[in-house]
């Protein structure tokens, strides 16, 4: 077994080896463009979203509603029997006060990802969004909250037509 | 069941680094090549080769599996790169294993390759495109997301402190301190120096966190006939698993993997294994994030529900205790090129049960090893349980 041997194969680099020019490098940008089509079901969504209201979809055969809608069951392989109005107030399933973005670069103020499962859903079928107008040590599980909606103006059927959730009054 | 038994004869892999001078491809030549040596086979024993290698995106290379064939040993011969997220490097056990019990194959060589530090400017950034282009991604997620949210959900539901998940990180990095290969064993961490690291996305720190990395790792699969004529100790496959759920993980329990204990139970199953903890004497359970390793013993049935972080405290895992976890390392000491780190953990089990794992040998005579990894959105779970006595 190699492991016995004084020394494996694989020759670190430091980021100095790059940037001096010890170790070469090529240097590409991948040009990547796409328009994503929404699909029947989300397609509805963001529908509802743009009128300022959040829909859910609701299969009889498994007793479940869930939250986003979809154009089928993934569980009985049916069809999804019908699209249904769901609350835009629910409950912090789970939540992080995170301090990098993206690109991985430091920020001051985290951003408050959170699941948030929505009043008139079956448990487990809540939703990823953003938590606002809260302290961040403030935050918990299990914290009522609201949808902060934009005004009808600016909403263009999209999840960000919903800024954030947060707390309803006295959680 | 009517297939062909099939061992594990071989092993080697590189160092896993934070950025390596090789090219994938000399990666996977130097890891194919020294699991050949291991064993005493040249290319021309080989009859398929099975890849694993994470998304393309890491490498800016389409079809990847193309790409590093000629240096997984795969020139002119039969090949298949597998890909299920992080969970491909112990999906490599059961594909392997398919290709010899089906009786197509008597010698593949399993190859798992992963560099991902040619990403600019982190590889972090080549995981937004996981999350639902429509629903998810206008919202800016990072990939600490799925993780932080996951973490602090178990953490709340059986009440388990930050302390208690710290000190499966002190134990793998301690246990990497013996490994050759690793890239952050640290003999005397302690939990202070996890719980004082930096804050990343909470309740995730950046000790609580496996590096980005650079590495290859590759092992040698023959059927029972061939393995007998290559070595005197096989190491055989006992069962393997593999479980998918759905991309829709906001839809799920978050403090409870049920895909991961769906696979674990159908490789138990196979192995004829009714009591996984008394009958898994070491396991190599998916450690990217520390508490990853706490709900996977738990998905595995080898810790109760919210239970998994007291074997830490009481000394059930670690390397000396009757049940050591991440022997190796694990992800969070040794290193995480994603799939070379789970077929690192398929290889480990390996070392121990022939009992050549040097300085990270566990006590006594372990018969019987699990292997596990998980990837996707929350939702893959791979098992690979390995063992000195020939199945049934």
């Amino acid at each position: 077994m190699a492991q016995h041997t004084a020394s494996l194969p694989g020759t670190a680099l430091r980021e100095d080896d790059i940037q001096s020019g010890r170790a070469l490098t090529v240097y590409h940008e991948v040009r990547a463009a796409y328009a994503w089509d929404a699909g029947l079901a989300i397609g509805r969504y963001l529908d509802a979203l743009r009128e300022g209201h959040l829909l859910g979809v609701r299969c009889v055969r498994c007793d479940r509603t869930v939250v986003p809608p979809r154009a089928f069951c993934e569980q009985c392989f049916g069809p999804m029997d019908a699209f249904v109005p769901v609350a835009d107030v629910g409950t912090v399933n789970t939540f992080s006060l995170c301090y990098v973005t993206w690109d991985v670069k430091r920020i001051a103020d985290p951003l408050l990802p959170a699941v948030i499962d929505l009043d008139g859903t079956s448990p487990r079928a809540g939703i990823l969004h953003l938590l606002g107008g809260v302290k961040p040590d403030a935050v918990r599980v299990g914290m009522r909250v609201r949808a902060v909606w934009k005004p009808s103006r600016q909403r263009r059927g999209a999840i960000t037509d919903i800024r954030y959730f947060k707390p309803l009054r006295g959680g | 069941m009517s297939m062909r038994r099939a061992a594990v004869v071989g092993a080697g892999m590189t160092k896993f680094v934070r950025r390596a001078l090789e090219t994938p491809k000399e990666l996977s030549w130097h890891a194919a090549k020294l699991a050949l040596e291991s064993c005493g086979l040249t290319l021309a024993d080989v009859d398929a080769v099975c890849i694993g290698s994470a998304p393309d995106a890491f490498d800016g290379v389409h079809m990847k599996g193309e790409y590093l064939a000629d240096g997984s040993g795969a020139w002119g011969k039969p090949v298949m790169r597998s890909f299920v997220g992080g969970g491909t490097g112990v999906f490599l056990g059961p594909q392997g294993w398919y290709h010899v019990a089906s009786g197509l194959f008597d010698v593949v060589l399993i190859v798992a390759e992963e560099k991902m530090s040619s990403y600019y400017p982190h590889a972090q950034a080549a995981f937004l495109t996981i999350f639902d282009h429509t629903t998810e991604r206008p919202l800016e997620p990072n990939l600490l997301w799925i993780f932080a949210l996951e973490m602090n959900r178990y953490m709340q539901t059986y009440g388990i402190s930050k302390r208690d998940i710290a000190q499966v990180a002190v134990k793998n990095k301690r246990n990497a301190a013996d490994h050759p290969a690793a890239m952050l064993g640290e003999a005397n961490i302690t939990v202070e120096d996890v719980l004082s690291s930096e804050v990343l996305a909470w309740p995730v720190q950046r000790l609580d966190v496996s590096p980005v990395s650079d590495g290859a790792v590759a092992i040698v699969m023959a059927s029972e006939d061939a393995a007998k004529r290559i070595t005197d100790k096989p190491v055989w496959v006992q069962g393997v698993g593999w479980n998918l759920d759905t991309a829709y993980w906001t839809n799920r329990d978050l403090a409870y993997p049920e895909y991961v204990e769906r696979a674990a139970r159908m490789a138990y199953e196979m192995a004829g294994v009714r009591e996984p903890r008394k009958e898994i004497h070491i396991v190599e359970p998916y450690d990217p994030f520390d508490y990853k390793e706490c709900h996977h013993l738990e998905g595995l049935l080898l810790a109760d529900r919210g239970r998994a972080p007291e074997l830490v405290a009481d000394g059930v895992t670690l390397r000396t205790g009757t049940m050591p976890s991440c022997p190796s390392g694990g992800l969070l000491g040794v290193g995480n090129p994603i799939t070379a780190a789970g077929l690192m953990k398929i290889a480990e089990l390996f070392w121990q049960l022939r009992g050549e794992a040097g300085a990270r040998q566990v006590p006594g005579t372990p018969e019987r090893g699990l292997a596990q990894a998980w990837g996707g959105l929350m939702q893959v779970g791979t098992v690979t349980i390995l063992g000195t006595e020939r199945p049934a």
